[in-house]
């Protein structure tokens, strides 16, 4: 049989991380899997030390454009790590609050692509409607429904007024209803249960010789939560408990995301019962010669910045590591020996800020002739779920 | 205290290719160490200590190029961060690759970023930039 190669990506307007997977295919069988990255590379860690300590905050805000806020909590965290402060309290809670509403937000988008995916075109659309409350929360609190601005090194920028808290809290908990559905979508449903389990495996040592983090990690019960184990912010202060499922497959990924939603929401609103009134920055104003490292829990796993300081007004030098530059490259153990038609689900179940399948194409490595393209791939795993739920005779 | 142990551990094994330990707080811990030992370091913290690898930080201090490894152990949240100071007239040193699959991504990045060489990487091309960069020009460098 030819062996073929699929390229998938690079490019796709939804996509903010760019990725070029090349699999290689034998029949159905992925037997191997090339990744490419850097088509949208920006060289913000050069941009970074042309910039104030003030202004770096906005400059790494807009590297994600979907966790918009992870980046500059990691690096505010760097700053306070580098000059040992300790941040006013009701700082701490603000940025905590933030952080959640976008774990929420990220993980319904996710949650809706997979969705889409797997042919539960529903279950796409209700993941996004059900994600516009959080956007009208973010608007009320930040002004901006993304990039919110809400960080600043020894503070936050802006105060949460109190007359807001009684709807946040309304809007919040109207939402666990429909999260209850997800969940029962998604645990109860046997078709997806077919689609979903045991496919990708990524097992424990897997998840340590791919040093991959986040919802990723955690789907193999491997239990790393920076917002446990190296607490920042308010996330010491509140009662809550680190989601881990077994089996290291793309279900077992769906379902930490699903429970995830519950702790964010569960966190945020302690933290609006517990937040103390007081100042809310530090007022920093020289940084001094030295480094720091600030880690954040984004919705992907640990973003971490390193600081280094020469006393000047910019960083000397500022290193940036999103966790999707762990978890992507996992994909070369989780994708091989899948078929292709599981493929799609599997690069899309690290969430790697999106994955971009409709720039797939299955073109024949020999004669360059294109076979199919992404939204043949698309129909290829829609037409599996169909299959299998006439199988088991449901609609 | 694990952190104690785990410095304590570190200070034994690089012996005298220890130059310098900064302790800046309860958890973060800076080792400068000799270029010769941090395959072996890094073997105790990625195999024995079951460290998580975080990535690598390269940097151009004009004088020369430090390149700082970042390890986390994750049930006490303790980042480990080796640093292995490589003089401009030879940026080259050994991959930890071997010891540590996934330092693969981030060599490339700082070879193509700072022109470090990683002696014995199983694949050092382009990351980020692209095929046709122009050899010798590296972005991250001050003295270009």
């Amino acid at each position: 049989m030819t062996r073929k190669i699929i390229p998938i990506g690079p490019y796709h307007p939804l996509q903010e991380e760019p990725e070029f997977f090349k699999l290689h295919v034998d029949g159905e069988t992925v037997v191997d899997i090339d990744i490419e990255i850097g088509y949208n590379h920006r060289l913000i860690e050069k941009i970074a030390e042309s910039k104030s300590f003030d202004q770096v905050t906005f400059l790494v805000e807009r590297i994600c454009g979907i966790c918009s806020t992870s980046h500059p909590f990691a690096y505010v965290n760097a700053i306070d790590d580098l000059l040992g402060i300790q941040v006013p309290e009701r700082a701490l809670y603000i940025r905590t609050i933030i952080g959640e509403l976008e774990r929420i937000h990220s993980h319904l988008l996710w949650l809706g692509l997979a969705g889409h995916f797997l042919g539960y075109n529903t279950v796409w659309m209700w993941a996004w409607k059900y994600r516009e409350p959080i956007l009208d929360i973010f608007e009320r609190v930040a002004g901006n429904r993304q990039n919110y601005a809400m960080m600043k090194p020894g503070g936050v920028r802006r105060d949460m007024f109190e007359e807001d808290f009684p709807w946040i809290k309304k809007t919040l908990k109207d939402l666990i209803p429909k999260f209850d559905m997800f969940k029962g979508a998604v645990m109860d449903d046997p078709v997806i249960h077919a689609r979903t389990e045991g496919v990708g495996v990524l097992t424990k040592e897997d998840v340590h010789q791919y040093s991959v983090v986040g919802p990723t990690a955690r789907a193999s019960s491997v239990a790393i939560d920076i917002r446990r184990d190296d607490p920042y912010a308010a996330y010491d202060k509140v009662e809550w408990k680190v989601i881990t499922h077994e089996g290291g497959d793309v279900y077992s990924k769906a379902v930490v995301r699903i429970l995830e939603l519950y702790e964010s929401i569960n966190i945020i609103l302690q933290c609006l019962d517990k937040m103390p009134k007081g100042p809310i920055d530090s007022g920093i104003k020289d940084i001094p010669p030295g480094e720091g490292i600030g880690r954040h829990e984004a919705p992907r796993g640990e973003v971490i910045h390193y600081v280094m300081s020469d006393g000047g007004n910019s960083p000397a030098r500022h290193k940036i590591r999103a966790p999707s530059y762990m978890n992507i490259a996992s994909n070369k153990k989780a994708v091989v020996g899948e078929t292709i038609s599981d493929a799609t689900i599997i690069l899309a179940a690290v969430d790697p800020c999106y994955c971009c399948t409709e720039r797939m194409a299955v073109v024949d490595y020999k004669t360059g002739r294109k076979l199919m393209d992404g939204q043949d791939l698309v129909r290829l795993s829609q037409e599996k779920t169909e299959k299998i739920k006439s199988k088991l005779g449901r609609r | 205290m694990r952190q104690e142990a785990i410095i304590q551990n570190i200070k034994v094994r690089s012996d005298k290719d220890l130059l310098e330990v900064i302790e800046k707080s309860k958890n973060r811990a800076y080792f400068t160490i000799n270029k010769n030992i941090l395959a072996q370091i890094a073997r105790y913290l990625f195999n024995e200590e079951k460290a998580r690898f975080i990535t690598a930080s390269g940097v151009d201090t004009r004088k020369a190029v430090e390149i700082l490894y970042h390890f986390s152990i994750d049930e006490i949240g303790f980042i480990v961060t080796l640093r292995v100071i490589l003089d401009k007239s030879s940026l080259e040193i050994d991959s930890l690759t071997p010891v540590v699959k996934c330092v693969e991504w981030i060599e490339m990045e700082m070879h193509e970023m700072l022109g470090v060489s990683f002696k014995g990487h199983p694949n050092l091309k382009h990351l980020l930039l692209k095929d046709d960069w122009p050899k010798g020009n590296y972005p991250l460098r001050r003295d270009q």
